[in-house]
């Protein structure tokens, strides 16, 4: 009876449905806003053939390539010449932070990114006005691929370097494959186009428009998919899972071995 | 006699007691059994481990073979892994997808299984160690050591045929290597691996015939050795580490009725648990990362499971290019070395037990343990083979050790080849000095009792530490170990000394030249009487 007014006052702004509905605008609005933000700088769609675009790509390779790749990036004993390697080569190796390179090794490792998009993008378009090369692949050659037909492509053609899982492996003389869990879409194919570093160019009649798209497709479905089995243990199979049983698994059973046989007090 | 007859036991229990046992004589056996005395100390369960691993196995292997279908004829998989739709693969290898995608429960039981089977032979091993390092294997238990040596053996294959079944592009690679070393072995290799595969390789016989093996011939001699194993432990008697009260005719312990029956069944359920806990988390060999398999592709960190993983990496560490054309044949030493290398560890391990009574000459029964400290050479040589064997362990992941800790593989390489030659040398000395060292250590706390840390000033101002002797049950434990001299050089009956007799002395000298005895009573005494003065 006097609990009426009670719940009629429940109802107003103070219930905690009203709380659940807020947080929940809240985290939409702002998950919106994000996800635009996010879109808004992936597609920053920068215009590559545009002569402004080209002087800014100049100007940022002048002040941070050049020391390397020459001024006119037409190489010098310390880098290759850039002249007709494409937009692609540049997206992925400035993309991923691999250049510019920090010091002399087997391999330039991927770190974090020096340039913001626009940068990098820029970068590309005045190394691909120097000469023909792979540009960078648009929206459309990245999805819609068969991940089952990637999947048989990508034991063939990649795992021998890559391991099966895209956990990465070891090459030669400090050289190494990379893991590819981490790698976007658009680089996974710009590495197959360009063949960076020390992997092989997959060239289009190799493997073709569609069946890289389709490479692409089986490895985001593996980034997207965690192991149905639980945790992966880094995907590098049985030695990480000999490491786990030897490690975790028999040090619980000694520990429970010590428990069970210590004398109680 | 006028002993009166027992009354017929009253309530449910006593009753289907009494009928089972006029019918069956069993009490006798309850009785004998039931009264079993086993010592309580951790390290006496790594064998029961293994043993409940086995259950674990038996169980959810029994669960796998209503789904499994050992085939290897072609099928385009239909099932609800997505990245493998379509994908044309062997019946066995489609049937182990099912059961991880489409059968309820069957990816947990599937991960039961493998997690189950590493643990099994890791307890295995680690079983094995601790009978090793405590001269278990003694008199009279060496034919113990032996079925426990085979039983090992047998968890390798049981474990690498269970490996291959799923017919996926890891388990296949790993057959690939075993054909390579099959068909490396000169003038028979090829018709062995003919044989085994059905023609070439991988022909479409190999999958059924490891099923086989797997899941009848394998576990019926496992499960024979386990309980043949099981009965010389009950025959023998369990060891008992030493302490006081504790001699080679007793055994210190709790019965099997009511106490370990209690602990050991609640035991299993906890090792059960530990394992499903494992299955449930952690992925295991996730066969549909992997594909089905298909000659040509290789993956980058292929591996074998870890117990196999030492003959991996021998085959790794074996430097290339050794080759010889002889007799029409190919003669390949960085097959044949390897294998070779990998038989006689083994056959090491097996035949140390009775290497050991050959030197020692003893013949006497040992119940009570030896303390590791105890045996320098014995666990010297036990940490010798502990380093061979993990340095060929870490030969098999040399890739991933490369790319894992930023450095060349060829660095791996070498640095592991190196070490498998001077590792087990380094460990040997290392080893030994410590184990002299402890000694040393223990007869100075015998003589003259443990540092209390309460610091004294003399009235002369000189500062001591004051020292208090242990009490009688502690002294007794670091003083009652068995002292091995060396075997003196004599001649025999008809007056010669043979070379087996000089061979034997010098094995002797090298196990016990260097060597701490025990404080004796006189010792003791002596030391007593000075510290008193």
């Amino acid at each position: 009876m006097s609990q009426k007014p009670e719940t009629h006052r429940k109802r107003g702004r103070r219930s905690p449905v009203a709380i659940v509905l807020l947080v929940g605008i809240g985290l939409i609005t702002t998950g919106a806003a994000y996800a635009m933000a996010t879109t808004a700088t992936a597609s920053a769609e920068v215009d590559l053939m545009s002569p402004q675009v080209i002087d800014e790509g100049q100007k940022l390779f002048a002040a941070n390539c050049a020391t390397c790749h020459g001024q006119q990036a037409q190489g010098t004993d310390n880098g290759p010449s850039l002249i007709g390697v494409g937009a692609a080569a540049v997206d992925f190796q400035v993309g991923t932070g691999r250049m510019p390179m920090q010091g002399n090794g087997p391999q330039a490792p991927a770190k974090p990114v020096q340039f913001t998009d626009e940068q990098v993008k820029a970068l590309a378009a005045y190394v691909a006005s120097l000469g023909p090369g792979p540009s960078i692949p648009s929206q459309s050659d990245l999805t819609g691929g068969d991940a089952a037909n990637g999947g048989e492509l990508f034991r063939i053609n990649c795992a021998m370097c890559h391991n099966v899982a895209g956990a990465g492996g070891a090459l030669t003389e400090g050289k190494y494959a990379p893991e590819l869990k981490n790698t976007s879409a658009v680089h996974a194919y710009e590495a197959m186009l360009i063949g960076p570093q020390n992997m092989p160019v997959f060239n289009d009649l190799n493997l073709t428009p569609s069946e890289k798209k389709d490479i692409v497709a089986y490895l985001e479905y593996l980034k997207e998919n965690p192991s149905p089995g639980g945790l992966e243990l880094g995907s590098l199979g049985p030695v990480s899972e000999g490491l786990f049983i030897w490690i975790i698994g028999l040090g619980a059973i000694i520990g429970l071995t010590i428990w069970i046989t210590a004398k109680s007090n | 006699m006028t002993v009166t007859a027992t009354p017929p036991s009253s309530g449910v229990t006593g009753k289907i007691s009494n009928y089972l046992d006029e019918r069956t004589s069993i009490s006798g056996a309850v009785k004998e059994f039931g009264r079993k005395i086993f010592p309580d100390h951790w390290s006496f369960l790594l064998g029961e481990v293994a043993l409940y691993s086995f259950v674990i196995i038996l169980l959810s292997g029994s669960f796998l073979t209503f789904f499994f279908q050992a085939s290897m004829a072609s099928v385009q998989y239909d099932g609800s892994y997505v990245p493998l739709k379509g994908v044309e693969m062997s019946v066995a290898m489609s049937s182990t997808l099912d059961i991880s995608f489409d059968l309820r429960g069957g990816l947990l039981l599937r991960q039961i299984h493998h997690w189950a089977a590493l643990l099994f032979i890791s307890a295995i091993g680690l079983h094995m160690l601790r009978v090793f390092f405590t001269g278990a294997f003694r008199k009279p238990r060496e034919l113990n050591w032996s079925i426990g040596f085979v039983l090992f053996v047998l968890a390798m294959a049981e474990g690498f045929t269970g490996y291959s079944l799923p017919d996926d592009l890891l388990s296949g690679n790993g057959l690939r290597i075993i054909d390579g070393m099959i068909v490396g072995l000169p003038v028979v290799g090829t018709w062995i691996s003919f044989l085994l595969f059905g023609g070439e390789f991988p022909g479409s016989d190999i999958i059924g015939r490891l099923y086989t093996l797997h899941i009848l011939l394998l576990p019926l001699v496992v499960l024979a050795f386990i309980v043949l194993h099981l009965m010389f432990v009950i025959i023998h008697k369990h060891t008992q580490y030493p302490g006081p009260g504790r001699t080679e005719q007793n055994v210190v312990g709790y019965p099997v009725l009511p106490v370990y029956a209690a602990k050991a069944g609640g035991f299993f359920f906890l090792v059960f648990g530990v394992v499903v806990l494992i299955a449930a988390t952690v992925t295991i060999n996730p066969i549909w990362a992997y594909g089905p398999y298909d000659p040509s592709p290789v993956s980058a960190g292929t591996q074998p499971d870890w117990y196999i993983g030492f003959a991996d990496g021998a085959l790794r560490l074996m430097p290339p290019h050794l080759e010889t054309y002889w007799f029409g044949y190919t003669w390949s030493w960085n097959i044949i070395i390897p294998v070779l290398l990998l038989l006689v560890f083994l056959a090491v391990v097996f035949a140390y037990p009775f290497f050991e009574a050959w030197v020692t000459g003893d013949k006497r029964e040992h119940h009570v343990l030896d303390r590791p400290r105890n045996a320098p050479v014995r666990t010297a040589i036990g940490a010798a083979g502990v380093t061979f064997y993990a340095v060929l362990w870490a030969g098999a992941a040399s890739d991933i050790i490369a790319t894992h800790f930023k450095v060349t593989m060829e660095g791996v390489i070498n640095t592991l080849q190196i070490m498998l030659i001077l590792g087990p040398i380094f460990a040997f000395m290392i080893a030994k000095r410590v184990c002299l060292a402890l000694q040393k250590k223990d007869r100075e706390i015998v003589l003259h009792g443990f540092e209390t840390g309460r610091i004294v000033r003399l009235p002369g101002g000189e500062f001591t530490e004051v020292h208090q002797q242990l009490d009688d049950y502690d002294r007794w434990q670091l003083v009652s170990f068995n002292d091995n001299a060396p075997i003196m050089v004599r001649p025999n009956a008809r007056g010669k000394i043979t070379g087996a007799t000089r061979r034997r002395a010098a094995w002797s000298r090298f196990f016990f030249e260097d060597r701490i005895a025990p404080v004796t009573q006189t010792e003791y005494k002596q030391e007593l009487e000075h510290s008193h003065h």
